[in-house]
C-alpha cells in the first residue's frame, strides 16, 4: 500500500468505489503509522510534558484510524466479516482461525450466508 | 448459525460453495441501482428501521403539554425463493461441473431487478419512493432513434449543472434502451455508448426493471441505500427430491437529493 496518489493500475480501470476505498486504506495506514511515531517518541523523550503530549496526539491517532476502519467495514462486506470473526473476542486468536477453517462461522454449510457483494458504486457491469 | 439456517440444509461444503458462487455471479449482472447509489452497510438482519431526522407532531397525552412522534423508513424484507434438486448436488459432490442450477437464474434476476425497481421506481407499500418519482428536473423525452441519444442525456446533464449539481454522472438505461444504445452509431461512426461515457464521465448500467432511463450524480450523498441483511442465500426446508432455498436481503432507501436526477423516457 502507497500513499494515496499511488494507483497501481491505470486511474481509468479503477471503479470509483475502488479509489474511494484506496483512499481509507492510506488513511488508515497513515493514521497506524503515525501511532507508532507517537509511541517511540514517547519512550525517548526525557521531557515529562512532552511525553504527554505525545501520548495524547498518539492516542487521537488511534481514534482516527478507527474512524477510518469503520468507513471502510460499512462498505467491504468480506471485511466485515472477518472483523466480526476476530474482533471483540477472548482466548487464542490462532485458536479462532482454526476454527473458521475446520467447520467453524466460515465454512460454507455454516456461514453467514452473505454472498459479500455490497457497494458497486462506479461500475458499469 | 445465524437465521437463514444453512447448517440444516443436506449439503455439503462444497455444494453450499458452489450454489453461493453460483448465485453470486447470476446477481451481479442485474443489480443497476448499487452501481449508481450510496450503499451502506450491511448492518445486520436485526437492524428494522432508518431515522429519518423528521417528526409528526401528535396529539398530547394531558394539558400544556406538546408530543411529537419520530418518523423512521422500515427496511424491507425480500426473498426469491429456488430449488436445487439433490441428484444435482450429489453429482457436485462427485465432481460434476454442469450443475443444473437453472432455478438459480430466475430467481437472481427477479431479486434484481426487484432491488432496481425500488430505487429506480419506487416501492409504495414498503414507504421507498424511488429516484425516478421524485426526480426534480423535468423529463426529457428521448424517443428510440438512439444515434440522437447524446443530445438527450447532455440536455440531462445540463439539467443537472444547472441545478448545482455536480459529477461525475451515470446512466440507468433499462434492457431496450442499452441494446439500442450498444448497437447503434451516430452519423460519421462514433459509438453511442462511448460518446455518452464522455457525456456522463460515468458508468452506463444495465438496469433490468428501469423504465427508460435516468441520469443520476455520483458525487454521492444524494441517493441513499442502506442495506440491513445483504444479499445471503438461506435454506427453507428439503425432501426426498429437492432443496428448497431462497435469495434474502432487507434494505430501505431514500433519496436525499431529488434535484440529481434527471429520467428520460423512452
Amino acid at each position: 500500500m502507497a500513499q494515496s496518489v499511488g494507483f497501481h493500475e491505470p486511474e481509468s480501470q479503477l471503479t470509483t468505489a475502488t479509489i474511494e476505498k484506496h483512499r481509507a486504506l492510506a488513511s488508515i495506514q497513515e493514521e497506524l503509522e503515525a501511532v507508532d511515531w507517537y509511541a517511540q517518541r514517547v519512550d525517548a523523550t526525557t521531557d515529562p510534558e512532552l511525553a504527554a503530549i505525545l501520548a495524547h496526539n498518539r492516542d487521537e491517532e488511534k481514534e482516527h484510524a478507527a474512524m477510518a476502519l469503520e468507513w471502510l467495514r460499512r462498505r467491504d462486506p468480506k471485511l466485515d466479516q472477518h472483523l466480526r470473526t476476530y474482533l471483540f473476542t477472548s482466548g487464542s486468536i490462532t485458536e479462532l482461525e482454526h476454527e473458521e477453517e475446520s467447520g467453524g462461522a466460515s465454512s460454507a454449510s455454516d456461514s453467514s450466508g452473505s454472498l459479500g457483494i455490497g457497494s458497486l458504486k462506479g461500475s458499469s457491469r | 448459525m445465524n437465521h437463514l439456517l444453512r447448517s440444516y440444509a443436506p449439503i455439503s461444503d462444497e455444494g453450499w460453495s458452489e450454489i453461493d458462487r453460483e448465485v453470486h455471479a447470476r446477481l451481479l449482472p442485474g443489480l443497476a441501482a448499487r452501481r449508481l447509489v450510496d450503499f451502506s452497510g450491511p448492518v445486520g438482519w436485526e437492524h428494522s428501521s432508518v431515522d429519518l431526522g423528521r417528526v409528526d407532531d401528535i396529539k398530547a397525552p394531558a394539558e400544556g403539554l406538546t408530543a411529537a412522534k419520530r418518523k423512521v423508513l422500515p427496511l424491507v424484507e425480500l426473498r426469491a425463493p429456488f430449488t436445487v434438486a439433490r441428484s444435482e448436488l450429489r453429482n457436485l459432490d462427485r465432481g460434476a461441473v454442469d450443475t443444473d442450477f437453472s432455478s438459480v437464474d430466475s430467481a437472481a434476476r427477479r431479486m434484481a431487478e426487484a432491488e432496481n425497481v425500488a430505487v429506480f421506481h419506487g416501492w409504495t407499500a414498503s414507504g421507498i419512493v424511488g429516484i425516478a418519482e421524485c426526480a426534480g428536473n423535468p423529463a426529457i423525452t428521448a424517443g428510440t432513434t438512439f444515434a440522437d441519444f447524446p443530445k438527450h442525456v447532455a440536455k440531462g446533464v445540463e439539467a443537472l449543472l444547472a441545478a448545482g449539481v455536480s459529477g461525475p454522472y451515470g446512466l440507468a438505461l433499462g434492457p431496450d434502451g442499452y441494446t439500442g444504445v450498444v448497437e447503434t452509431t451516430e452519423h460519421g461512426g462514433l459509438v453511442v455508448f462511448d460518446h455518452l461515457r464522455e457525456i456522463l464521465g460515468g458508468p452506463i448500467v444495465y438496469a433490468p426493471g428501469v423504465q427508460g432511463a435516468v441520469v443520476v450524480s455520483l458525487r454521492g450523498g444524494d441517493f441513499l441505500f442502506e442495506s440491513g441483511e445483504d444479499l445471503s442465500v438461506g435454506y427453507q426446508h428439503h425432501d426426498a427430491e429437492n432443496v428448497y432455498l431462497y435469495i434474502e436481503e432487507s434494505f430501505t432507501f431514500r433519496v436525499a437529493t431529488p434535484e440529481a436526477a434527471v429520467v428520460l423516457s423512452i
